[in-house]
C-alpha cells in the first residue's frame, strides 16, 4: 500500500464503500513505513497501536472525510501515550498525558497517528542533522537531506507513507522541507491553528502546517486542526473557511507580486528558472505578475536569529531535569542537576541558540541585539504589508538551492542559517505561506513559494491548486524510490 | 568581538556548561553569529516601534472557573525520581564546599 496515486477523496471512497477496512489500511501503512525505513530514517516512534485506533474506527463506522485515514505527526507536537521527543535526548523518554489542540482534533475527526517524525533537534535546522535520532533521508536521493525541520514528515509524504503529515514551521521548516522533497506544504496564518501542546520553540513565529503531495488534502487537513482554541490565546476567532470546497483554479484577476530581492545572485539560476516557469503559467493563466521591492530583505537572517534564539532561550529554561525529560546522574546539588542535565541532553546546535538568545536578552546588549531586532521587524512587516495592500500573493523561489548533500553544511552554521532566507520573511510577519512543487533541478525537486495576507489562506491554495492541475507533479514518483520499487 | 569570558558569562546565565575543548569552537562559531548579526546596527530604527508578539487580539477574558485535567499521578508520570507521591531532587544547599 502506498499513497502515490491517492487522495483523501480517494481514500475515504474506499473505506466509506468497505472496499478497504481502516484497519487494513493503517496495517499496510505501518508495513510500508517499516520497510522504508531503514533507508529514510522519517520516524523517530512508528506507533503500533494505530492498528487498534484503527479497529475503533471500523467498529464505530466510516464517519468523516478523514475517518479512518492514517496521518503522520511531527515529533513536536503533543500526542497522549504516544512517545514525544522533539528529537531531543532531553525528551528522549518524554511520555505526553494530553494531547496537543491539533493531535486532538485530528483524533475527533478520526484520523489514525501512524508515527511521530523525525526533525532538527527542537526544531531548530534546516536538514534533521540536528536530530538526536539521526538525519532523516531525501526521498529523491538518499544522500541528500529532506530539510528541516519537518524533514521527517516531508520525507514520510514524498515517499508515499502517508496521504499527508502535519509540521511546524518556524523559518520555513515546512515549506523548505516541502520544497526538497516536491511535495506541498502550508504554513498558516500566525493565530490560525493552536499551539497548545506543540514543543515551544519562537513563540512569536511558531505554526503548526500541514504536508501533502496534494493541494486539496492539505487544503482538507488545516480546515480540520484550524480554529480558536481557549488553551491558546494567540489563536484567532475568525472563522475557519472550508479551504477544500472553496478550491478555485481560476487565476483571471489575480495579483502577483514578484519581490525582485528574492532573484538574489546567490540563489542556483537553475532554481530561478524553474521557479520563473512557474510564474509564467500563472501569467498564461490569467493573473498579472509584477515586480516589487523588499529592500529589508537583507536583515532578514539577522532579524530572525535574534529573535528566534532569544524566545528559544527563554521557552528551553523549562528543560532542567526536574520534573520531566533526561535527568543526569551523580551530581551533587541542584544547580548541578539544571546546568548538567541541559548540557548533557541538548545537542550543540540548540546549545548555540540558547546563548545567541541568552547573550541577546543580557544587560548590555538587550536595546543592540533584541531590541534592535524587534523594531526592524517592525520596518520589515511593513514592507510586506504595503506590498500585499496592492497584491493577493507574492511569489518566489522557497529556497536558493535544491536539497543539499547530507553533511555538507553542518560544520557551518552560518550557511545554514542563510537557508532560510526567503522563507523567513512569511514568519516574522505571521502571513500565510507554502511551497508548491514547480519542477525538478537536476533530478532534485524544487518548490514555488506564495504568501498572501493574513488569513488568507485560500488564495494560496487556489493558486497551488491551479499550478498543480498544469504541471501535474504528484504523478511524478521520486527517483530513489523508483529505483527500489 | 565577543570573548571568551563574556561566552563563559552567557553559559553561566544559561545554566549550560562547555568542556574545554569546545569553549573555543563554540566562541569563534558565536563571534560570527553575533558579528552577522550586528549588521542589525546599519538599519535606522528611529521613531521605530518594535515588534515582540503578533497576536491580532489584544486581551483575552475568560471565566474563573476550576476545571479538573491531570490527577496527580499523571503529573508524576514523567518525574525522573518520586518519593512519597513528591518530586525528588538533589540538595538545595550545598552541604560539601557550601558555595
Amino acid at each position: 500500500m502506498d499513497y502515490f496515486n491517492e487522495t483523501i477523496d480517494s481514500l475515504h471512497k474506499k473505506l466509506a464503500d468497505k472496499e478497504i477496512t481502516a484497519q487494513d489500511l493503517t496495517k499496510d501503512t505501518l508495513q510500508r513505513i517499516k520497510d522504508k525505513e531503514e533507508k529514510l530514517n522519517a520516524y523517530v516512534t512508528v506507533n503500533d497501536d494505530a492498528t487498534e485506533d484503527a479497529k475503533q474506527i471500523d467498529n464505530d463506522g466510516i464517519k468523516g472525510r478523514l475517518s479512518g485515514i492514517p496521518i503522520a505527526i511531527k515529533d513536536n507536537i503533543l500526542t497522549k501515550g504516544v512517545l514525544t521527543t522533539a528529537s531531543s535526548k532531553i525528551l528522549s523518554n518524554f511520555m505526553p498525558i494530553y494531547d496537543a489542540t491539533v493531535t486532538e482534533k485530528l483524533k475527533n475527526a478520526g484520523a489514525i497517528n501512524v508515527g511521530k517524525t523525525n526533525l532538527d533537534e527542537f526544531a531548530m535546522g534546516s536538514s534533521t542533522e540536528t536530530s538526536y535520532y539521526g538525519t532523516s533521508h531525501n526521498a529523491w536521493d538518499y544522500t541528500k537531506v529532506p530539510g528541516g525541520s519537518s524533514g521527517g514528515s516531508a520525507a514520510a509524504v514524498a515517499s508515499g507513507d502517508v496521504i499527508a503529515a502535519l509540521g511546524t514551521d518556524t523559518g520555513g521548516s515546512i515549506r523548505q522541507p516541502a520544497s526538497f522533497n516536491g511535495i506541498f506544504g502550508i504554513k498558516p496564518t500566525y493565530g490560525r491553528v493552536s499551539r497548545w501542546g506543540v514543543i515551544a520553540f519562537a513563540s512569536s513565529l511558531d505554526q503548526v502546517g500541514v504536508m501533502s503531495k496534494r493541494v486539496e488534502d492539505s487544503a482538507e487537513v488545516l480546515t480540520t486542526i484550524a480554529g480558536h482554541d481557549v488553551q491558546d490565546s494567540t489563536s484567532s476567532e475568525k472563522e475557519v473557511p472550508d479551504y477544500r470546497a472553496n478550491l478555485n483554479k481560476d487565476m483571471h484577476g489575480i495579483k502577483i507580486a514578484v519581490p525582485k530581492e528574492f532573484w538574489h545572485e546567490g540563489t542556483d539560476p537553475e532554481v530561478l528558472k524553474t521557479v520563473d516557469e512557474a510564474i509564467e503559467t500563472y501569467k498564461k493563466l490569467g493573473a498579472t505578475v509584477e515586480e516589487v521591492s523588499l529592500p529589508t530583505l537583507k536583515h532578514a537572517v539577522e532579524v530572525y536569529y535574534v529573535i528566534a534564539s532569544s524566545e528559544a532561550s527563554s521557552n528551553l529554561q523549562r528543560y532542567d531535569g526536574v520534573r520531566y525529560g533526561f535527568r543526569a546522574k551523580d551530581v551533587k546539588n541542584i544547580k548541578e542537576l539544571f546546568v548538567n542535565s541541559r548540557s548533557e541532553g541538548f545537542g550543540d546546535e540548540v546549545k548555540r541558540r540558547i546563548m545567541l538568545g541568552t547573550f541577546a536578552l543580557s544587560a548590555g546588549a538587550y536595546d543592540a541585539y533584541f531590541k534592535k531586532a524587534a523594531e526592524v521587524r517592525t520596518i520589515f512587516i511593513n514592507e510586506l504589508k504595503s506590498i500585499l495592500d496592492k497584491y493577493d500573493l507574492i511569489a518566489g523561489p522557497v529556497t536558493t538551492t535544491p536539497a543539499f548533500g547530507i553533511g555538507e553544511k553542518i560544520d557551518d552554521p552560518l550557511a545554514m542559517y542563510m537557508n532560510d532566507i526567503l522563507t523567513i520573511p512569511a514568519n516574522l510577519a505571521g502571513l500565510p505561506a507554502a511551497s508548491v512543487p514547480a519542477g525538478t533541478v537536476n533530478g532534485l525537486p524544487v518548490g514555488l513559494q506564495l504568501m498572501a495576507k493574513s488569513f488568507d489562506e485560500q488564495s494560496i491554495f487556489n493558486a497551488a491548486y491551479a499550478l498543480q492541475e498544469e504541471n501535474k507533479f504528484y504523478e511524478q514518483i521520486p527517483t530513489a524510490l523508483k529505483e527500489e520499487d | 568581538m565577543i570573548s571568551k569570558e563574556e561566552v563563559l558569562h552567557v553559559a553561566e546565565l544559561a545554566n549550560l556548561k562547555f568542556k574545554d575543548d569546545e569553549v573555543d569552537g563554540f566562541v569563534s562559531q558565536l563571534d560570527d553569529i553575533v558579528t552577522m548579526a550586528s549588521q542589525l546596527s546599519t538599519v535606522d530604527t528611529e521613531g521605530v516601534e518594535p515588534t515582540y508578539h503578533m497576536s491580532d487580539t489584544t486581551t483575552v477574558f475568560r471565566a474563573d472557573e476550576g476545571k479538573h485535567t491531570q490527577t496527580r499521578e499523571e503529573l508524576l508520570e514523567n518525574v525522573p525520581e518520586v518519593q512519597d507521591n513528591l518530586i525528588k531532587v538533589p540538595s538545595i544547599v550545598d552541604k560539601e564546599d557550601g558555595e
